[in-house]
Parts: structure tokens; sequence; C-alpha cells
């Protein structure tokens, strides 16, 4: 619709025709409250202007006017809260089954690495129809991931992983822009999203990496920079058993209980001595400037692959399985 | 017809002492209101020439006027200029300073000496703040988000911080200035009732610079040590959180807009009821509506912060109060609108002016609304969406504002008339320009066009350039009341004490006022806008 | 005497006041909404400091063992006598004892420079024990045998405590130099039963800055060791 002069970008992503909903409403709305006051402003201004009404007629006000004016716009508003509200909750849960896709951000590109090990810089390869989550920390300053085709918009933090989720269902290649501003090339920060049939998107795919897939990377990293050594896959260990704790609760040295997310991980590999796990020493260092932001995302990618004790694998993650007598 | 000239001129509060001496150490509220009225429009002209230069820059889709980080910092200053060293003060400081001991039936504010003690601290930050940016600039957006400006930015960012932080104890003080002035030094028979409602709206507004301002001043001051010292609070790799500056800096910095908007409103409450000869429709709602807004202002902050990584659950609480706080702005918008039905309306000019800040306001709050709305939040915050709304309630109404009030009491600050049909046709340029500015950076937002931009795809060249005609036509017409203000001090008609017959304390002493203001202490025994009791003589200068 | 001392007040009467009794309680309004703009200034800096205790209790618990207590201590008492001496000192005004007033405010005068000796004591140990922000920060607890576990955040401890009591130091010398500035008036008799205000006002100054102490000293040296004090 209006090819030559858009007035919202396509629409690309399960809920964008929510978002736009939403807006045109908004618009209706505005458009005749906007309409209504110019209108009685003029026609007030006109109908009693001082040549024909020479003598105003002192009115002190209305109490039900007022509560008239006051409870309407309340009532709309109230209309407009819930289901943008909606729609944010919907953005800040991402289905279980979502694939992955890690985004690093940093003065002035965009690097992305797929659960297979497949990297792309300041282009994001996506297959139609299937929900995407982006796990994305920044080497650097607060960035913001914005696809407009989509619709949705996430910091990029230093020092924390954010997230946010999509499901692309157009095929197409779409802007993404940097939105928070981040330095001298800042509107240079941008990239293309291409949306690919699932065929294409498999045969991209395969052209993958040399590397090996980011859990794999990961449990490289787990073995060289000794945390294998304290994190054994038995009870023997000096540092907790990794395997299956990906979401679930664990209880720390001072009472309270957290949930083990990518944050959680990303803290216990740079602050160990934050949250120590009940029963366990504060004894394991620090491995900050050791590590680059990539290197945390395949640690937290294997460590989330890691399956429970017993061999059960619970939900469909690749069990890089640590190997029955791996021990350091 | 020449009106005759009076060969002895009364004594007034501006022929009352010569010399520079007089001026500079002065402890009179009027002449302290038309330092800030020179030095504030300095700043105004110093933000408007990097807004033009912004404005030529996004001409073309390549960055190829300026450099980048040129660019960079001249939507730093422009920003920093304009909220810190215009918006926040002018209504207040020039308008506010001038009428408010008139409108309550005093000789001066409370404290006098820490008046004019105000207005050196805005010289000394403001003359510091322009020196970082004349000596290599700040680029930090005037948001200095971390860690960006303690530790990436390699600009002026503790000069500009420092010059912002003295700027803010220039705030502080007037605001405390205005909250005692009004609680203390009422006329007998000024009752709270009787206000006028811009005594109102700066009480208000006045609340907000006392509790809010001391809170950037920390912040900033946090951001300053943190570059010099290497005081760590904000830095990540320190432990850090980027996301407690944020929250501290808006914590003040969205009270701030309300600052920003209240005095105008009342400017406008003042103007609507002189001009429609009738007693604002709902005072008491109106007045009770300037202290709502002021209260629920402190509580919206992290509206800024909806994609920023705060929790749902907060990012839910936020608009929802950001919705209620929208609500006592829509009453005001009825109120003045009613106060016009069965009035007696003239177009003077500070009328045009109202005329287009009610309804540029009416467009820019509920464009608010929009924003408030999480879903819609997500896709146009830091877009071009964002600018557009905040520039339709700032230039649309508080500009609007200033210029309105500006006119309407210009003949009470300068005993001069301005020329009455340059007036009105400056008005229209000002309000054509502005939506032909602005409009159409509503469109380009939701289209995804990011702010802060020194280059930008080719889709989004047509609605650049529409953006920036307009502002060409807006420039114009602000130029020419530069022009012509300066114009009528030598040769505009000189002006009666009450050339619009309006009903308030301050026309019932001589244009210009004498410097003790009053010839005997007022006593009120009239309610606020008793305009059933004034005489509607015919206004003989223009009309 | 009674006469010259309405003499006095008459002639400090500013030209804007109906009366000295509307000059008095605006001044001392004034001074009380000027407090209320220093809690928020101070206020935005606890925020800060609570925000980080919690997330990083252990960097806290292991900074503050680094404090000097005793030091920490003798200052509070310091500053409470020097409120005490500050009070009296309001109160003699008011009594009419204008000798007795100027030597209480001077033992005021005493009791803050006595604290800022004792915070530059301080500071300077905190100096040479590496323990100021920066590229120079070097945290040890001090005790072989417990190392720190959290040493990184200590950095922010710091910060605080270099932020928080320098903040305060300088509301200290400001207060000092107040202090003094009344001294002086009061030599020159400008204060009477009838018009010690700036007396009255300068002693809130005072008290409010005793009070900032008061809060820092227990949240800055007695962090204590047990989670969720």
């Amino acid at each position: 619709m209006w090819k030559n002069f858009p007035l919202f970008p396509e629409r690309a992503s399960a809920w964008a025709w929510q978002v736009d909903g939403l807006y045109f409403l908004l618009v209706a709305v505005s458009a005749f409250f906007t309409l209504l006051i110019f209108a009685l402003i003029f026609f007030f201004a006109v109908k009693y202007r001082r040549s024909v009404h020479p003598h105003a007629v002192q009115i002190e006000g209305s109490l039900p006017l007022e509560l008239t004016w006051t409870l309407i716009p309340l009532g709309i508003s109230m209309v407009f809260f819930a289901w943008g509200s909606l729609i944010y909750f919907q953005q800040a849960r991402p289905p279980k089954d979502a694939m992955e896709v890690y985004a690093v951000a940093k003065q002035w590109m965009w690097k992305f690495e797929y659960e297979g090990g497949q990297r792309d810089i300041n282009e994001l390869h996506l297959p139609v129809g299937r929900d995407v989550k982006m796990i994305m920390s920044s080497q650097d300053v607060i960035h913001s991931f914005y696809v407009p085709a989509f619709r949705i918009k996430a910091d990029v933090l230093p020092g924390r992983f954010t997230t946010t989720w999509f499901r692309p269902t157009k095929t197409g290649t779409y802007h993404l822009f940097c939105a928070e501003y981040c330095g001298t090339e800042h509107s240079g920060m941008i990239g293309q999203v291409i949306v690919m049939e699932p065929a294409a998107y498999q045969a991209w795919m395969s052209g993958g990496s040399s590397t090996g897939t980011l859990a794999s990377n990961g449990q490289q990293l787990f073995q060289q920079l000794g945390c294998s050594t304290c994190h054994r896959f038995d009870t023997q260990g000096r540092g907790p058993n990794l395997a299956g704790v990906f979401g679930k609760p664990v209880m720390l040295d001072d009472g309270r209980t957290v949930v083990a997310d990518e944050n959680y991980l990303r803290e216990s590999i740079l602050n160990p001595g934050a949250k120590v796990v009940s029963g366990f020493k504060p004894i394991m260092p620090t491995f900050q400037g050791q590590v680059s932001e990539e290197n945390l995302m395949a640690l937290v990618a294997y460590v989330k692959s890691l399956a429970q004790p017993q061999g059960k694998g619970t939900d469909g993650n690749e069990a890089a399985a640590p190997g029955a007598s791996n021990t350091q | 017809m020449a009106t005759a000239v009076q060969t002895v001129e009364r004594e007034n509060y501006l022929n009352a002492n010569y010399g520079i001496k007089s001026w500079l150490l002065t402890t009179d509220h009027k002449r302290i209101a038309m330092l800030y009225l020179i030095s504030i429009t300095a700043m105004f002209w110093i933000g408007g020439f990097f807004a033009m230069m912004i404005r030529l820059e996004l001409l073309t889709p390549a960055g190829d006027l300026v450099s980048s980080d040129t660019y960079n910092k001249l939507f730093t200053m422009h920003g920093i200029v304009m909220v810190f060293f215009f918006l926040i003060p002018s209504v207040p400081a020039v308008l506010g300073n001038f009428l408010i001991p008139l409108m309550v039936g005093a000789k001066d504010l409370a404290f006098p000496r820490v008046n004019l003690l105000s207005w050196y601290l805005y010289m000394a930050g403001g003359i510091t703040a322009l020196t970082a940016m004349v000596t290599g600039g700040v680029d930090t957006g005037w948001t200095f988000y971390t860690p960006f400006s303690t530790t990436y930015s390699n600009t002026h960012v503790i000069g500009a911080a420092v010059g912002i932080f003295i700027a803010g104890f220039s705030s502080i003080l007037t605001g405390l200035n205005f909250i005692i002035t009004i609680h203390r030094m009422r006329a007998p028979g000024m009752t709270w009732r009787r206000l006028p409602l811009f005594c109102w709206s700066n009480y208000a507004a006045a609340l907000i610079m006392v509790l809010g301002t001391p809170v950037i001043a920390i912040t900033l001051l946090l951001v300053a040590f943190e570059r010099a010292f290497h005081i760590g609070v904000f830095n990540p790799q320190l432990g850090g959180d980027p996301l407690l500056f944020q929250h501290l800096f808006w914590f003040y910095s969205h009270p701030a807009v309300y600052i920003m908007i209240l005095p105008g409103m009342g400017v406008i409450s003042e103007i609507v009821t002189c001009f429609s000869r009738k007693r604002v429709f709902g005072y008491e709602f109106v007045a009770l509506a300037s202290i709502a807004i002021a209260v629920l202002g402190f509580l919206v902050w992290a509206h800024h912060m909806f994609v920023a990584g705060i929790s749902v659950y907060a990012a839910l609480v936020f608009s929802l109060l950001s919705y209620l706080v929208a609500i006592p702005s829509a009453v005001k918008v009825f109120n003045w609108t009613a106060t016009m039905y069965k009035g007696s309306i003239r177009y003077n000019t500070p009328m045009l002016y109202a005329f287009g800040f009610i309804g540029l306001f009416t467009v820019g709050g509920l464009t608010g609304v929009f924003l408030a709305s999480l879903g819609i939040d997500v896709h146009v915050t830091d877009t071009y969406f964002v600018v557009a709304h905040f520039h339709y309630v700032m230039v649309g109404g508080m500009v609007m504002a200033y210029m309105a009030g500006l006119h309407f009491w210009w003949p009470k600050m300068t005993g001069r008339m301005y020329p009455e049909g340059w007036a009105k046709l400056s008005a229209l340029l000002v309000f054509v320009g502005f939506n032909t500015t602005f409009f159409p950076q509503f469109i380009l937002g939701y289209m995804g066009s990011p702010r802060r931009y020194h280059a930008y795809p080719p889709e989004f060249q047509v609605l650049n350039v529409l953006s920036t005609a307009g502002s060409s036509i807006l420039a114009v017409g602000y130029v020419l009341p530069m022009i012509y203000f300066l114009w009528s001090l030598r040769y505009g008609e000189p002006a009666p004490p009450n050339p619009w017959n309006a009903v308030g304390l301050e026309w019932m002493t001589s244009s210009p006022p004498p410097t003790h203001n009053f010839d005997e202490t007022p006593v009120v025994t009239w309610e606020a806008y008793d305009y059933e009791n004034q005489p509607q003589e015919e206004v003989t200068i223009g009309h | 005497m009674a006469t010259s001392d309405i003499q006095v007040a008459e002639h400090a009467l500013q030209h804007h006041f109906a009366d000295m009794e509307q000059q008095r309680e605006t001044s001392t309004f004034g001074m009380w909404m000027f407090l209320l703009t220093e809690i928020m200034f101070f206020g935005g800096l606890f925020c800060v400091y609570l925000v980080y205790r919690a997330a990083y209790y252990t960097a806290f618990v292991e900074g503050s063992q680094k404090m000097n207590i005793w030091l920490g201590a003798t200052n509070t008492a310091v500053l409470i006598c020097s409120s005490l001496t500050m009070a009296l000192g309001v109160r003699a005004a008011q009594m009419a004892k204008p000798k007795l007033m100027i030597a209480l405010l001077l033992i005021t005068i005493l009791f803050g420079l006595g604290f800022l000796g004792i915070k530059g004591i301080e500071y300077h140990e905190h100096w040479v024990n590496h323990e100021f922000p920066g590229p120079n920060f070097h945290f040890v607890t001090g005790d072989p045998e417990h190392p720190a576990t959290d040493a990184q955040h200590t950095e922010i401890y710091f910060s605080l405590y270099w932020a928080m009591t320098g903040l305060h130091a300088l509301h200290m010398i400001i207060g000092v130099g107040l202090v003094l500035w009344i001294v002086l008036a009061g030599m020159r008799g400008a204060f009477t039963p009838h018009y010690y205000n700036p007396v009255e006002n300068v002693g809130l100054y005072w008290h409010f800055v005793d009070l900032v102490w008061i809060y820092l000293f227990p949240l800055l040296y007695l962090i204590s060791k047990k989670h969720g004090g």
C-alpha cells in the first residue's frame, strides 16, 4: 500500500500487524481529539469574536464537565495501556523452542553467531516462519538492536546479556539499525536482516562454519581455560556440577535462590564472588579480562547444552555429551 | 497618528539608575529578569544555530556537510543549550522573575540577593558549557549515557557536565525563591484561591526545580568524577551498572520537561482569560492540575527506558503512570477551550500564539500517549517519532507560550508596544514553519528512521527535505520578533499601564513599573480574573 | 540597651519585608527549603550506594573492614559535640549574651576543623594503601589468611566512600566558613535578641551536615558480615 509515499515499514513479523493496528487506532483517536480541539477553538474564536459578541458571559466552571473530560480520556487511555502491554508481554516471553542467535555489538558493527557456529558481520540470515531469540551483549558502550520491519527493538548492554525474540513471516531483506547513540559511526552501524525460505536457509547454513558449533567451541574453551578442573560432572569437583544447571533455581550461600539464566552464567564467569553456590567455597578465580564477549557466548551456549545428570536431556537441546569418562 | 509623547519620563525601574554597575549589582527582580532575557535570547540563537546546521546536513542522505564527529557534537550541543540553558530557565527566569512579585502584590521576591546569585550562576554555567563547546565540543548526546560518556568519549564531557551542574543551582535557587515568595509575600487579601494561575503554574514548576534538580546535579558530578578521578560507579568493567545512570538521569530529566511546560501553561491561562474577557473555566481544576502534573511527573521516568533492559513489571507500572500524567494536561486543554465559550475574543498576537499552543500542545501531548503504550514505544523509541513528539510539546508548546508571554507583557516590561501587524505575521510563519518542520518527522519515525543519525537510507530523503524547508520558515518567524522587539524599544508606541484591559495586580501599576512596584501595597478584595467588573473600554493601541 | 537592640533589628529589616517577623519567617522557611534540596542531592548518592550494596554485599563488607572505626567514631562524637555547641550558641544569641555566643561558635569551628583534620588522616591512610579508585587501585584485605572474595567490586565501594565523604567534607568546609561569618558579624554587634535569625539558619545548616554524617558513619564503617543486615 502507498508504495510511493509509505507511512509504515513492511510488516515482516508475527506481531507487526498488532503494533500497526494499535498505532492506527491511536492515530484515529488522536486525530479525532486534535480536530475537535482545533474546530472548537476556531468555532469559538469566530462565533464569539469581539465585534459580534462584545460581552462575555462569566461561567465559573462545571463539575460534571470536568469529570467527563477527566474520566473519558482516562478510560480511553486504559484501552491503549492494555493493548500495548499485551504486545509487550508477548515480546518479553520467547518460546522455549526458539532458535537462538547470539549477537555481539561493538563500535560500530554487529557480529552474529549462530548455534551451528556460523558467523555473520552486519548481516543476519534467518529462516522464515521460525521463532528466533536474540541473546546479545556489547563489547563497549550501549547499542540497540532495531529492525523496523519486525517492530522490535532492544538495547544491547555491556556487562550483561539482553534478549529479544520475533518470528519473521515474510521473506525479504530488511533494515537493521543501531538505535542507541554509540559514538562516531553510530549511523554507520547498520546492516541487513535477510529472511529466506527454509530451503535457501539450509543451503546457506551448510556453507557454514569451519570451527564447529557454538556449543562445541564452548566445550573447547571450557577445557582450555581450566574450568573442567573444578567443574566436574561428578560430585568430586571443587565447583558445582554444571550438567542441567541452566534454567533451574540455584541456592546460594547467603540463603537467596536465583534462577541460572544466561546472565547468571555470565556473572559466574566474570565475578564469581558475587553469588556463591551454597555448600561451596568462594575460591573460583575471575575470568574478567580473559574472555571476550564471543567466548562468553560460546561458554554459555555450551553450559546450556549440557543435559541433566544421568542423561536426561529434557528439552531437545543438543546434549553435547561431555563423555562418560571425561575428567581432567 | 502619533500619540502624544510625554516630555518628562516617569521614574521607573529602567531609568531609576544608570550605569553598568547598577545593572550587574542590582537586586531588583525586574532588572534581573531583563538580564536573563538578554542571556536567554543569546542561548536561543546559539542553540538555533546548531539546529540549522543539523537540518542542513540532513538535506542529503549521505553525511557530506560535516564529519560524523562534528554532527554528533552538533546535536549534543543543540540539546544541551536548548534544554538546560533555554527551555528550563526561559519563562520562570524572565517572566516569572518579573511578574511573580507584581502578581502577588509584593515589592520583590523573598530573597533578592539570591535572585541575583541565580543569574550569576546561570552565566557561569553557561559560559563554562559554551567554552567546552567552543574548545572542542561534546558528543555524548544531551543524555550523557554511560559508559560512552564516562569512558569512551574523547570530548569535553567534564566541561559540559560542570556547566550544567552550575546552572542547575541557578534553577534550584530560582525555584526556592518562587516557592517562598508565593507562600510568604502575598499582599493582604491575596488568598491562594485568588492567585493568578501563572503563579500556580510557576509554583508547581518550582517544586520540581527544587526537588529534582539536585539529583541530576549529583549524577553529572559522578560522571565528571568518573572521567577525572576514575571513581567508577558507572563503569561496567568494574561492575558498574549503565542502567543506574539512566534511572538517576531520567529521575530529574523527565520532571524537567514539566519544569519547562508548566510555566508556559501558566502564561496561556493568563492570555486566554484576558483575550476572552472571562475567568478561566474551572479555575480550581486548572490550579490543581498543575500540582498533579508536578507530583505525577516524578513517577514516570522509566518510560524512557522501556527497551533499555528493565523488567516487564517495572515497564507496566511506568506505562500506567505515564497515562495518568497525561490526564491533567488534557483537563487544562479542555478548560482553556471552554474558557473561550461565550467569551469575547480578541485576536491580538498573544492570543494567536495561545491558539497555536493549545492546538500544537494537544498534538504533542497525544503523541506522548503513543509513547506511553509499550507495544508502540518498542517500535518508535529512539526514532524521529520521539524527536517530533518532544519538539511539538517544547517548540510548538513551550516556545510558543514564551513568545505569547513576551508579547503580552512586553508593554509592561518595557513601556512600549510592539508592532501588531508584524507580530501577527511572525506568529503565522512560526505556526506554518513549525508544522512543516516537525510533522514529517512523525512519519519518518514510524518508518524506522533512527534519531541521532548523521547519514540515513535514501528512502527517507523526501521527508527530510520537507522538514528542512519548514525549518527555514520557522527561522524567519523567530528572526522577525528579534528585530521588531529591538525596534520597539526606541520607536514603539508608549504603553499605558493596562493596554489589554486585563485583570491582575501587575496591570495596576505603571508600564514600566517603578522599582518598588507599587506606590502603596495593594489590598485585594476581588476574585481572580474578575472580568465581570472590569471595564471593557475600547483598546486604542495595538488592535 | 533595649533601644539600641531594636535599632539594630530595624536596621537589619530589608526593604521588601513588611516587618521583622515576616523577614524572619521567610528566611527560616528558605533555609529549610534549601536543606530539602540538599537531602535530594545527597539522596542521589545514597541511592547509588544502596543499589550497589545490594548487588555486591561481599565487596562492601570487605571494603568496610578497611575503615578505621575508632577514627570514624571519634569524628562522630566530635560532630555531635559541635552540634551541641552550635545549638547553645544560638541560645546565647537569643539570651542577649553575645560574648558567650562567640565563644561557643568558635568552639564549634574548632570541632569542625578537628573533624576535617581526622578525616585528612584517614584519607592519607587510604591513599597510601592504594585505596583510591583508578589505575593505582589495589585492594588487599590486610589479612593473609583471608584474601578478598570480591576484590574487583571493592573499587565501587571505595568510589562511593570517597565521593560521599568528600562531598560531606566540602559541606563541612562551607559550614565552617558560614559559622566564621556569623562570629565576625557577632563581633560587630550585629545580633540581638530581636535579630539573630542568621545564627539560627546557620545552625540549621550545621545540624544538617552533622545529620548526614550520622548516616554515613554506619553505612560506610559498620557494615555487618551478615547479609540481610
